[in-house]
């Protein structure tokens, strides 16, 4: 198993079909393929031991990844916006290697031994043009394809290793060969360095979905490209679907071109999604939840449920708008306690998942995937009745007060339903005496001025007093991440600073 | 021959080569145009496809047997139809998932 089979199915399939790039002007997949083979021979004759790559999305990026595929090394697609120490850090521990840079990395990065620092436009001209050689690239299934760092919201980055077989095993068991019509094309906003704008290039080449990229996301830019490019299928997380809804809105006008948009990669707050099921009533959505350790997707909540859900009078239906849908067909789901025994269904607990696609490794350290398969997450959350999986957010975020344990998701829901409350985060700080207390900060709503008091009444007429929060902080905006995670630590050290 | 997930099996009598999604345990007998498939590096294109066994294969798609304990995905496509022992493999239907990256 090798990714370059991926492509090479894609380019004997619908080679002259557009790949990445606009109509008529991008790369097609034989294209694409034939700059794969001539790159894989360059980073060959350059004896490195890995490719990685400091830049935004650009065709480069593909090439890139199937060109290391083809020779035998991985990729490893660094955050971009990094501190010069901190990418200095990565990029010396990924060397040797080739480095496909943009003029900040260059700069940063040029001089460190054993790395080769290319620049996009030298990268495009000089490596990946020429003759590609026979397909010759290893298929050993357990071969590392791709090194994801990981954003480190809790810690020193690590990096996730995903292996050929993982991600060849994702693809194939979770998208159709040719399965797109030949208008289609995806908007990919997400970062290289994150899970799912990898599995988005592989989904897309597998699917022979046109690629359109978005190098760096802003709302309107956003919008101007699915209209520009007639796109018809795309990925945000959810701070973006956030800003694209408030822009839609202030600008009107609708996306009709778009038949689906997939979310993932955070919480999505029910007001969020409701709103944007409202102003884009043509659009299926589609939420994805995956981590990195599992290639990307392992259920997925689908249009129908979507609309099901936000039309239903019935509670149990309509909360299905805040789960992440079902398993995949080749994933099994387990909610575990923490012996790691089964818990009934309806009960919290950590989410085990198992399947080829699942990897669970990180470089350097132990694998925590049990012998039998079984990855632990560190996600809370529950299965219902019917199988719908519902996230609660990481283990580690959960606030223990006094002994009983409080989801801060559960808390965030109620304060967002609050008509004056925009955007709001629950952690738990020390206290001496609960062991933990329950803290929020909140970001009143545009125009809206926030009563205190009046909050924590209104929390503690839906829960229980416990999980009232002690105390409540207002701000203009909560800290996330660039690829839309709540930076939990952050708030957590500035409220136990301030109590 | 034993199979696993992910080996590669080349067909003898044409152009096919499948790679296995999920096999059975123990030994598989599969054949390609009514004749045995092997590993491609080991596969040497010896003899015709047999009439009986001629349907073809197609790219991307995937076959299965009866209780599909074997699932093979065809990497490229050839003019022999495959088989487990005597018993035709059949197209999967695929369940069409929604994209979600």
């Amino acid at each position: 198993m090798n990714l370059m089979m991926l492509l090479e199915m894609a380019s004997s399939g619908f080679g002259d079909r557009i790949a990445v790039g606009s109509q008529g002007r991008g790369l097609t997949y034989e294209q694409l393929f034939q700059r794969a083979g001539a790159t894989a021979m360059r980073f060959r004759e350059a004896g490195i031991d890995r490719v990685s790559m400091v830049d935004v999305s650009s065709e480069a990026l593909p090439i890139a990844l199937f060109g290391s595929a083809w020779a035998g090394v991985p990729f490893v697609p660094l955050n971009y916006r990094l501190t010069v120490p901190e990418l200095r850090h990565l990029a010396a521990e990924v060397a040797p290697s080739v480095t496909v840079c943009n003029d900040d990395a260059v700069a940063a990065i040029g001089d460190l031994d054993g790395v080769r620092a290319v620049v996009r436009p030298d990268f495009l001209a000089q490596w990946a043009e020429g003759a590609a050689p026979d397909s010759d690239w290893n298929v050993d299934p357990e071969e590392i394809a791709i090194l994801l760092y990981t954003s480190g919201t809790t810690g020193a980055p690590k990096a996730a290793v995903l292996r050929h077989r993982h991600l060849v095993s994702y693809i194939i068991g979770s998208v159709e060969f040719m399965g797109a019509a030949e208008d289609e094309a995806t908007l990919v906003s997400v970062p290289p360095y994150h899970v799912a704008g990898m599995a988005a290039i592989l989904s897309s080449v597998y699917a022979g979905r046109r690629i359109v990229q978005l190098p760096n996301f802003d709302p309107a830019g956003w919008v101007d490209l699915v209209r520009a490019e007639g796109v018809t299928h795309a990925m945000v997380v959810p701070t973006m679907l956030a800003r694209i809804v408030d822009h839609l809105e202030d600008v009107g006008g609708g996306l009709p071109s778009l038949r689906a948009l997939s979310y993932g990669g955070g919480k999505m707050p029910a007001p969020v999604i409701a709103r944007a099921l409202d102003v884009l009533p043509e659009t299926n959505f589609v939420n994805a939840y995956g981590l990195t350790e599992t290639s990307s997707t392992v259920a997925v909540l689908g249009p129908e449920e979507h609309r099901d859900a936000h039309r239903s009078d019935d509670p149990s239906v309509r909360a299905r708008l805040g789960s992440a849908g079902r398993p995949l067909p080749a994933i099994e789901v387990d909610i575990r306690d923490e012996e790691g025994n089964p818990v009934a269904t309806g009960t919290s607990g950590e989410i085990w998942v198992r399947g080829e696609q699942v990897s669970g490794e990180y470089l350097g350290r132990n694998s925590r995937v049990t012998p039998d398969g079984w990855f632990p997450t560190n996600d809370g959350g529950s299965l219902d009745g019917d199988g719908y999986l519902y996230v609660e957010g990481r283990i580690d975020d959960i606030i223990v007060r006094g002994g009983e344990n409080i989801s801060p998701g559960e808390i965030e829901d109620v304060l967002l339903s609050h008509p004056s409350v925009a955007d709001a985060a629950a952690v738990g700080v020390p206290d001496e005496q609960w062991g933990e207390a329950v803290a929020a900060v909140v970001v009143p709503a545009k125009g809206q001025s926030v009563d205190i008091a009046d909050l924590q009444e209104f929390v503690k007429s839906q829960m229980r007093s416990s999980r009232t929060p002690d105390c409540i902080e207002l701000r203009d905006e909560l800290p996330y991440n660039e690829t839309g995670k709540l930076l939990r630590r952050i708030l957590r050290e500035e409220l136990a600073e301030s109590r | 021959m034993d199979l696993k997930p992910g080996s590669r099996l080349k067909s003898s009598v044409c152009d096919t080569e499948l790679i296995v999604v999920k096999a059975p345990s123990g030994d598989v007998d599969i054949t390609c145009g009514g004749a045995p498939m092997a590993d491609p590096a080991d596969a040497e294109r010896n003899g015709e496809v047999a009439a009986a066994a001629a349907d073809g294969t197609a790219l991307g798609k995937r076959y299965v047997n009866e209780d599909e304990s074997l699932e093979v995905l065809c990497t490229k496509p050839g003019d022999g139809s495959l088989a487990l022992g005597d018993m035709a493999l059949s197209l999967k239907e695929a369940k069409p998932l929604p994209a979600s990256d």
